[in-house]
């Protein structure tokens, strides 16, 4: 019959005799079984020696070394003989590894200097311009290799990116899209039914939509969605090396891996755009129906005559210059990813984080501009 | 076989090279010659900047100083069309391969013959079945890279790396992370290579058992020289360098005073 493991917990005992402390330790010194730790001996009376007993230790590990060290360390400090007995050889050079030994001083912590951080800040955002603009740049004079028909590009990798970033975000794009436009009928059913005025939801609804949210909510579910997956497919492709491995190849990877992703973004966005603002008009619509009791088609036609070809190309461009942001941002943080598993993940959130940023800035230029041209 | 035009009598001419990692000098004043079909190893310590060497020789990095040639033809300083033409004289096998994950292996292969020749589509999937075959991945041409264990990336890699039949090919740690079989089977695919087609084969390594099998010459750097400290054959090396630092990382034995420094810190 197998007998069950009896694990003898580590002990230590302590003896006095005049100037002499005795530690006796015994049972088994195992890390995991909180072994006893080093206590310094009351120095009431004088001390002179302690004498360290291990003959009578079972099995042992780290711990005894860590107990041992300690007690040097202690009898070093306090100019007291450690005399060592039955100590096994093994721990005394493990020990001897933990021995005290002279540390550069650690620098000492500074408060943030205000100008400093404003300082290395704007060069942060300076560097990170350039390096956008250096990207664009490249893009620039790879669709004129692309137009002289020099470009490595493949259009199967940008079909490929299209059905992506188009088709297959229809549902998440239409289902946001539908909803921002049932909340803003709501909004402004509240406030317009005060007036009478219950059929301008259909004209706050599908301008609001048509010039700004169908592009904008398209943007950001795309800047989510595809700009974190480009910027992540890159990034793990620049850890393993498959990045270089094109470049030796002689194939630059901007015509090869930047342009069919940018490509597809530029033109999926506008059809995204398109469909985003129908299903927004489509919200604001059933709203309308259900709760202000005004017939579908009076809404259709409402809507149909406030919107005109320049509210529409206006949400197109905007849409296109959107996707051309994600395609950029999502690209430059994959192509500029550390070449480690953590450096993928950092690069997704960098690009959400920057795409988003640049598409409500690029909008609000957009406002600016637009309302300069009257349109 | 691509034996690109040139005069010179070395594939590869290594003149005065230094190479940076950021601001810091890991190499400086790097010379050596690579002669046309020679196994070269590339050798040394952990961190002496092996790796970042080669990056410099194959262009993803560009010297601060020196230059590199290819049998003759400055690649350093080439125009875009030379340096294109240039890098088609060699092919690199990476560490693990660094196959384009979202291809099959041979799309992989047939990448290189895709962009460089005017094949058509069926004589393309035929040399792609024959470079497979040479690496002993013959019938493999659907699987995905994540479908292959790190000894088959590998040679699937070599595979693309002999796609266009380089005169010269470059390996990166080929044997690192492999058991002792395939990392024979490797370096005798690698001299097989050598032997068949008369490719120029430079490797960056430091596994012995390799260098002495198949290394014809070696050059090793050190981080503390932060350049060359030795060339040559490895058995002579090994046996006669005045350096103590090339025998003992050739011997895999450290003098005996430091040695007895600790259990688990050398």
């Amino acid at each position: 019959m197998a007998s069950p493991i009896i694990i003898t917990p580590a002990q230590v005992a302590t003896s006095r005799d005049g100037e002499v402390v005795m530690l006796c330790l015994s049972g088994n010194w195992q890390i995991t079984a909180s072994p006893p730790r080093w206590e310094q001996p009351a120095l009431d009376r004088p001390l002179r020696r302690i004498v360290l007993q291990a003959a009578a230790i079972g099995d042992w590990d780290s711990s005894l070394a860590l107990y041992l060290s300690a007690a040097r360390t202690w009898s070093g400090q306090q100019g007291v003989e450690l005399v060592e007995q039955g100590v096994p050889a093994e721990v005394g050079r493990l020990a001897a590894l933990l021995a005290p030994k002279p540390t550069p001083p650690a620098p000492q912590p500074q408060l943030a200097d205000l100008v400093a951080s404003v300082g290395q800040a704007t060069h942060q955002l300076w560097q990170e311009t350039k390096d956008l603009a250096q990207l664009l740049g490249e893009c620039a004079y790879s669709l004129g290799r692309f137009i002289r028909g020099q470009a490595q590009f493949r259009w199967r990798d940008c079909f490929t990116e299209m059905q992506q970033c188009g088709a297959l975000a229809l549902p998440i794009v239409g289902l946001i899209s539908f909803l921002v436009g049932v909340i803003m009928a709501y909004q402004a059913a509240v406030q317009l039914r005060q007036f009478g005025a219950d059929i301008y939801v259909a004209d706050l609804v599908g301008l609001s939509v048509v010039r700004e949210m169908g592009p904008m909510m398209a943007a950001i579910v795309l800047a989510g969605r595809t700009g974190a997956a480009f910027a992540a497919t890159l990034g793990n492709m620049q850890a393993n090396e498959e990045i270089d491995a094109l470049e030796t190849l002689g194939v630059s990877p901007i015509d090869f891996l930047v342009m069919p992703r940018i490509m597809a973004l530029f033109l999926m966005m506008p059809l995204l755009a398109l469909y985003a603002d129908f299903l927004g008009i489509m919200g604001g619509l059933v709203v309308t129906a259900s709760i202000l009791d005004i017939p579908s088609s009076l809404y259709w036609i409402e809507t149909k005559s406030i919107i005109d070809l320049s509210d529409l190309s206006t949400g197109l461009i905007k849409a296109a210059t959107f996707g051309l942001i994600i395609g950029l941002c999502a690209c430059l943080r994959g192509l500029q990813a550390e070449r480690s598993a953590v450096g993928a993940g950092r690069a997704a959130t960098a690009a959400v984080v920057t795409s988003t940023l640049l598409i409500i800035v690029s909008d609000a230029v957009f406002a600016v501009i637009f309302n300069i041209l009257g349109w | 076989m691509n034996t690109a035009s040139g005069k010179s009598k070395f594939a590869i001419e290594v003149e005065g090279v230094e190479c940076r990692y950021g601001e810091r000098v890991v190499l400086t004043n790097v010379s050596f010659a690579v002669k046309p079909s020679e196994i070269f190893f590339i050798i040394g310590g952990n961190g002496c900047g092996k790796s970042t060497l080669l990056r410099h020789l194959i262009g993803l990095k560009q010297p601060v100083q020196g230059q590199v040639k290819y049998f003759g033809r400055d690649f350093t300083h080439a125009d875009r069309a030379g340096r294109q033409e240039l890098l088609r004289t060699f092919g690199v096998l990476y560490q693990n391969g660094a196959l384009w994950s979202s291809m099959t292996l041979a799309e992989n292969v047939a990448l290189p013959l895709e962009l460089y020749t005017q094949l058509d589509r069926r004589e393309r999937a035929r040399i792609v079945s024959l470079k497979l075959a040479q690496v002993g991945l013959a019938g493999l041409e659907d699987y995905y890279p994540v479908e292959l264990s790190g000894g088959m990336k590998r040679r699937a890699g070599l595979a693309r790396a002999l796609a266009l039949d380089p005169a010269i090919v470059f390996f990166d740690e080929p044997s690192a992370g492999l058991d002792p079989i395939t990392s024979l089977k490797l370096d005798e695919l690698i001299r097989q290579i050598r032997d068949t087609l008369g490719t120029t084969i430079v490797i960056v390594s430091h596994e012995l058992p390799s260098i002495f099998d198949i290394a014809d010459r070696v050059v090793m750097i050190d981080s503390g020289a932060r350049g060359v400290i030795a060339e040559g054959e490895p058995n002579q090396l090994r046996e006669a360098s005045p350096d103590q630092r090339v025998r003992e990382f050739l011997n895999r034995r450290v003098a005996a005073v430091q040695q007895q420094q600790g259990i688990l810190h050398p």
